[in-house]
C-alpha cells in the first residue's frame, strides 16, 4: 500500500517534470540575444524541478486531514452566504473609527505614502466600480479601463478646449462615463459571458487606440497635461496660475507642495467612502437584488418579469460613472495623462482586485485595492514579477475559491406582523438563499 | 497603377488572413467543445514565435544551413512544444473549473494571459526579439516603376497554411480521433456515455488548437522578421474576430473568416488609414457580434432550459 503510494507520486513527479522541462527549456533556458542565444538551461531545470516538487507536496498534502478540509472547502465553491439574522451588532463604532483614521491619515503620513494612499484609493474606486459590473451582475468586462480613460481625459482636454476645472470635471464625468457605459452597453446586451467579455475587450481598445492616434484632438502618445485642482478659488500652486489666490497666502501660511495632495486625498477619500455607501444601499435595494439574480440565472429572471435591459444597463452604468470619478483623480494627481496608462493591463489589474476580493464583496475589494497597489510599492524588488503573480493567483483562486475569499453577508426578511429577534429569517438556509 | 495597389493589398490580405484562419481554428475548436473563449490562445500564438527563433538560433548554432530543412524542423520543434503548452494550459487551469461558476473558466483564462506574457517577458526581455530573413525575393508583375509582387516568403506562407489546413480537415474528417472530437462537439454528455474519454478529447483540441496557432506562429515571425512578448494581444482579438466572422465552432469558417478579415483590413490599411486599421477590426467585431453573433457559417444557437 505505501510503496504502491510513493510509487505513484514519483511517477507523478516525473511526468510534471518532464513537462515542465519541455515548457520551461525554450524559454526560460534559452534567451535570445541578437540571433544567437544565450545558455541559461540550469535555471529551466531548477523550475521544472520546483514544479515537479510543488506538484509532489501538493498531492502529500491533499492526504493528510489539513489538506482533505481544504480540498473539501473548495470543492463546496466558497460555501455560500452567511443570512444575518437581526441581532448582529451594527458596526457603526468601527466605521466612524475608520472613517476618523481616514481623515486623519494625511496629517501623519509623509509625501510618498500620500502617494501611494491616493492611488490605493483610486484603485478602491475603479474596484467598486467594476465589482457593480463584475461581482454584482455578472456581466464580465473587460474594457473597463476606457471609462477610467474618458475621465481623465475629460479633465484633461475640458480644460484644454473648454475651460473645464477640476469641480466640473467631478460632476460632469460621471454622466459622460455613465453615457460610454449606455452606449456600450446596448449593442452587448443580448450577449452572454464570452462575447460580452470580447466586445468589452474590443471597445477599450478602440478607446485608447483612438486616443493613441488622434494627435490633432487628444495630443497623442505625448498626452495632454491636467490643471492642478482649485478650491473656492484657491490654488495650490506657488503663484496664482487660474486667476485665483493661490492657498498659503490667502490663509498666511509658508508655501508647502503637499497642500495639494492633501486636498486630493481628502476629497478621494470622502469621494470613496460615498461610493461604499451607496453600493451598499444599492445591494438590499430591488435594483441590487435584480443585479445579483440576474447573475446567477439570466432566463429564470426574465421569465419572472425581471427588466433585463434596465438591470444590465443600470450596472454598466454606474460602474462605469465609477470608473469615470476615478479617472478624474487619476488625472489630477498625476497632473498628466497619456494612453499608456489605459492599456489592457489595466483592466486586467482591476478585475484582479474584484476577483481576489470574491466577486461581489465590497469588504473584499477594498482590502484587495489596498493590498494589490501597497504590497507592489513595498516589494519593489519583485516589481517584474507583479503581472506573474496576478496571473497565478487569478488561477489559483478560482480553483480554490471562485466566490471570493470573503463570504457574502446578506440581511434577512423578517415578517413584518411577528415580533423582531425570536423568528427564524424566513430565508431557510445558505444553500437556499444561494 | 491603381490596379497594382490594389491587387499588392490583395496578395497582403490573404496571405495574413490564411494566417488569421490558422489562429482562429484554436478559437472555434476549443469554443466547439467547451463553449469557452481560450483568451489565453494569442499568448500561445506569441510563445510559439519566440519558440521559432529560439530553435532557429539552436540550429543555426549546431551549422544547419540548408534553409528548407531548417524551416521544417523549426516548424515540427515549435509544433510540438507550443502543443505541451496547450495540453499543460488545459490541464492546470481550466480542468479543475469544469463545472464552476460561468465565470471562473474565462478569469481563468486571463490569469494564464497575463502569466504567459510576464513569463515570457522576465525570462526573455522587453525588447522586440528577431530573427534573420531566410527567404528573400519576390516574384514581380507589371513594369518597373509600378507593379505588385508576392515574395517568396508569402508563397510559402500560403502553401504552408494549405497544408496545415489539409492535415487539419483530413483528421477531423476521417480519423477516430476527428469523430470523437466531432461528437464530443455535437454533445458532449451522449458522447461521454457512448464510451468517448471527453477529457482526453478536450485536451486533444486544445493541442491541435495550439499546434495550429504554431505554425501561424513560425509563418509570421519569419515572414515579419520581429516581435515581442506583446503581440500575442492584437493577434488574439484579430484571429477571435475571423472565427466569429466565419460562424464559431466551424472549421471552414474560421479559414474563410480569416481571409475575408485579411482581405478587408489590407483594403482599409491601403485606402483608408494604417494607424486605424487595428480600430477597425475591433470595431467590425463589436458590429458582428451584434447583427450576426453566428457568424456567416454558424447557426444560430438556440439556448434551452
Amino acid at each position: 500500500m505505501e510503496t504502491n503510494r510513493i510509487l505513484t507520486l514519483a511517477k507523478q513527479a516525473l511526468l510534471t517534470f518532464t513537462v515542465s522541462l519541455i515548457l520551461f527549456a525554450p524559454i526560460s533556458g534559452l534567451v535570445l540575444e541578437g540571433f544567437g542565444f544565450r545558455n541559461e538551461l540550469v535555471r529551466a531545470v531548477l523550475l521544472a524541478a520546483l514544479v515537479a516538487v510543488g506538484r509532489v507536496v501538493l498531492s502529500v498534502v491533499g492526504m493528510t486531514a489539513l489538506g482533505r478540509k481544504l480540498a473539501g472547502s473548495a470543492a463546496r465553491n466558497g460555501g455560500g452566504v452567511i443570512v444575518m439574522t437581526g441581532n448582529e451588532k451594527s458596526p457603526v463604532l468601527i466605521l466612524a473609527l475608520l472613517f476618523a483614521a481616514g481623515l486623519a491619515l494625511p496629517f501623519f503620513a509623509d509625501k510618498y505614502f500620500l502617494g501611494i494612499a491616493i492611488l490605493a484609493l483610486i484603485y478602491c474606486l475603479l474596484g467598486l466600480g467594476l465589482n457593480i459590473v463584475v461581482g454584482l451582475a455578472g456581466l464580465l468586462d473587460l474594457g473597463f479601463v476606457a471609462f477610467y480613460a474618458v475621465g481623465a481625459y475629460l479633465l484633461a482636454l475640458g480644460y484644454q478646449y473648454l475651460g473645464i476645472g477640476f469641480w466640473s470635471a467631478l460632476i460632469i464625468a460621471p454622466f459622460l462615463a455613465g453615457l460610454c457605459g449606455m452606449i456600450l452597453a446596448f449593442p452587448v446586451l443580448k450577449m452572454h459571458g464570452d462575447y460580452l467579455a470580447i466586445v468589452t475587450l474590443g471597445f477599450g481598445e478602440i478607446i485608447r487606440l483612438v486616443l493613441n492616434n488622434w494627435l490633432e484632438f487628444t495630443g497623442g502618445p505625448n498626452g495632454a497635461s491636467v490643471p492642478p485642482p482649485t478650491v473656492l478659488g484657491l490654488e495650490f500652486t506657488r503663484t496664482a496660475k487660474q486667476g485665483g489666490v493661490p492657498l498659503h497666502d490667502y490663509f498666511g501660511i509658508a508655501y508647502s507642495a503637499d497642500y495639494k495632495f492633501w486636498f486630493i486625498y481628502l476629497v478621494l477619500f470622502l469621494v470613496v467612502c460615498l461610493v461604499i455607501y451607496a453600493v451598499e444601499r444599492l445591494r438590499v435595494m430591488p435594483l441590487g437584488r435584480m443585479w445579483e439574480a440576474l447573475r446567477e440565472d439570466e432566463i429564470a429572471c426574465r421569465s419572472l418579469g425581471v427588466n433585463h435591459v434596465f438591470t444590465k444597463l443600470t450596472a454598466f452604468m454606474l460602474g462605469a460613472s465609477t470608473g469615470g470619478l476615478a479617472g478624474v483623480f487619476f488625472a489630477v494627481h498625476q497632473g498628466f495623462v497619456n494612453p499608456t496608462s489605459f492599456t489592457f493591463f489595466e483592466s486586467a489589474l482591476i478585475l484582479a482586485i474584484v476577483v481576489l476580493g470574491g466577486l461581489g464583496s465590497t469588504v473584499g475589494v477594498i482590502a484587495a485595492a489596498l493590498v494589490l497597489t501597497i504590497l507592489p510599492e513595498l516589494l519593489r524588488d519583485f516589481a517584474e514579477y507583479r503581472v506573474l503573480i496576478f496571473g497565478v493567483l487569478m488561477v489559483a483562486m478560482m480553483i480554490w475559491k471562485p466566490r471570493g475569499l470573503v463570504r457574502v453577508r446578506r440581511p434577512a426578511f423578517f415578517p413584518s406582523t411577528a415580533p423582531r429577534g425570536d423568528t427564524a429569517p424566513l430565508s431557510v438556509s445558505p444553500e437556499v438563499a444561494r | 497603377m491603381d490596379a497594382y495597389i490594389l491587387v499588392q493589398q490583395l496578395f497582403n490580405g490573404i496571405t495574413l488572413g490564411t494566417i488569421y484562419g490558422l489562429i482562429a481554428v484554436g478559437y472555434t475548436m476549443v469554443y466547439g467543445v467547451i463553449r469557452m473563449i481560450n483568451f489565453a490562445h494569442g499568448d500561445v500564438y506569441m510563445v510559439s514565435a519566440y519558440i521559432a527563433a529560439i530553435a532557429l538560433a539552436v540550429l543555426t548554432f549546431f551549422g544547419v544551413q540548408s534553409v528548407p530543412f531548417a524551416l521544417i524542423s523549426v516548424l515540427v520543434i515549435t509544433c510540438v512544444i507550443t502543443a505541451v503548452y496547450g495540453w499543460a494550459i488545459e490541464r492546470v487551469a481550466y480542468r479543475p473549473l469544469r463545472g464552476s461558476t460561468k465565470l471562473a473558466p474565462l478569469i481563468s483564462a486571463i490569469g494564464i494571459s497575463l502569466m504567459l506574457q510576464s513569463y515570457v517577458q522576465i525570462a526573455q526581455g522587453a525588447r522586440d526579439q528577431g530573427v534573420p530573413t531566410l527567404i528573400s525575393g519576390a516574384f514581380r508583375f507589371g513594369d518597373g516603376v509600378h507593379f505588385a509582387q508576392i515574395t517568396y516568403m508569402q508563397t510559402v506562407i500560403l502553401f504552408a497554411s494549405l497544408i496545415a489546413m489539409g492535415i487539419l480537415t483530413y483528421v477531423i474528417n476521417y480519423t477516430r480521433i476527428g469523430r470523437e472530437c466531432r461528437a464530443v462537439q455535437q454533445n458532449i454528455r451522449i458522447s461521454a456515455v457512448l464510451g468517448v474519454n471527453t477529457d482526453r478529447i478536450i485536451s486533444t483540441v486544445f493541442v491541435i488548437g495550439a499546434a495550429t496557432a504554431a505554425v501561424g506562429g513560425v509563418l509570421v515571425t519569419f515572414n515579419y522578421g520581429s516581435f515581442n512578448f506583446f503581440i500575442g494581444f492584437v493577434m488574439g482579438i484579430k484571429a477571435f474576430t475571423a472565427a466569429v466572422l466565419g460562424g464559431i465552432g466551424s472549421l471552414p469558417g474560421a479559414v474563410l473568416g480569416g481571409v475575408l478579415l485579411g482581405l478587408t483590413e489590407a483594403l482599409f490599411a491601403g485606402y483608408v488609414s494604417t494607424d486605424y486599421k487595428d480600430v477597425f477590426a475591433f470595431a467590425l467585431l463589436i458590429v458582428l457580434l451584434f447583427f450576426r453573433p453566428y457568424g456567416l457559417l454558424g447557426r444560430p444557437e438556440i439556448q434551452k432550459v
